[in-house]
């Protein structure tokens, strides 16, 4: 047996899920910061949020968010996959996953692009003049905390683009899956934060 | 070799199954939000999402086959966030 192992080949899946697990605790309170913000100002500014929340297209909203969770599913099947040696089939899966990722970034692009043209971004002076404080401030949160989320999912098809090149060229494997595996676990915050975001902003009225 | 790190493998039924779940929870909380139940629809909608973060954590995110020490660092974590958000709005109401 010992002559199979390279020791300079250190690997420790334990130690590599838990330091994943410490991050996403700081990127949830990163975010869970945020979302204090917004129901703080919800509550000082109810009748403005209300107004604001308007706006928003519960449709374009729930598009992104079926797709976010059909990616999380497809992710967390490529790990199965892996698991069962199942290379080519893995490699699919993640690639279904990037998709989606970016579609649910077009998404956004077109989202805020009508947001753009009808004068409603940061510092407008459409929103100077025609808005109330608290309606700004909803407008402020909204493109701050879904753009920082976009920031995420960019980052998300980042490592998914190592995950594929590694699994293309075999050092990700059966054996050595934490990189897949943490991949994945980093695209569930991003669902989770979604999860929470799309309600507060798109649902309540 | 093989038995001392065992995986648990999750089967694409079980993961099809969940996407199902967080889908309903998902259109229900669409649906309850779109007829005018006041605050209700607030603690309506932030109850689902509740439920389905818990779906994602425990199945997608695997914390069910996990050590019973990460199980506790989250709700550690979730133990946090809800205390600063309990002293927050305690704050603002008794100001």
């Amino acid at each position: 047996m010992s002559q199979v192992i390279h020791h300079d080949e250190h690997y420790d899946p334990e130690g590599s899920k838990i330091g994943m697990w410490l991050f996403i605790f700081t990127e949830l309170l990163l975010f869970g910061g945020l979302f204090i913000v917004y129901s703080v100002y919800r509550y000082l500014n109810q009748d403005a949020f209300h107004l604001a929340a308007e706006e928003l297209n519960t449709t374009v909203g729930a598009i992104n968010t079926v797709i976010l969770l059909i990616s999380s599913m497809t992710i967390a099947m490529s790990t199965t996959a892996l698991q069962k040696k199942q290379k080519a089939t893995t490699i699919v899966l993640l690639e279904i996953t990037f998709m989606l990722a970016l579609v649910f970034l077009i998404n956004k692009y077109f989202e805020w692009g009508i947001k753009f043209d009808h004068g409603i971004f940061p510092g407008s002076e459409y929103m100077k003049e025609e808005m109330s404080q608290g309606e700004i401030l909803f407008f402020g949160l909204y493109f701050v905390m879904t753009g920082l989320h976009a920031l995420h999912i960019i980052v998300g098809m980042v490592i998914m683009g190592f995950a594929l090149a590694r699994i293309k060229n075999g050092t990700v494997h059966e054996n050595r899956p934490s990189l897949l595996e943490n991949a994945g676990l980093y695209w569930h915050l991003v669902d989770l934060i979604w999860i929470f975001l799309f309600p507060l902003f798109y649902l309540i009225h | 070799m093989e038995n001392n790190e065992k995986h648990h493998i999750v089967s694409y039924r079980s993961y099809f199954v969940i996407l199902l779940l967080l889908l309903l929870f998902t259109f229900i909380s669409i649906a309850i939000t779109q007829i005018e139940l006041g605050s209700y629809n607030v603690a309506g909608a932030l109850l689902l999402a509740t439920i389905k973060s818990g779906l994602v954590l425990y199945f997608f995110m695997h914390l069910k086959f996990d050590k019973p020490y990460l199980k506790l660092m989250v709700g550690f974590v979730m133990a946090v966030f809800i205390a600063v958000i309990v002293i927050t709005f305690f704050d603002y109401y008794y100001r």
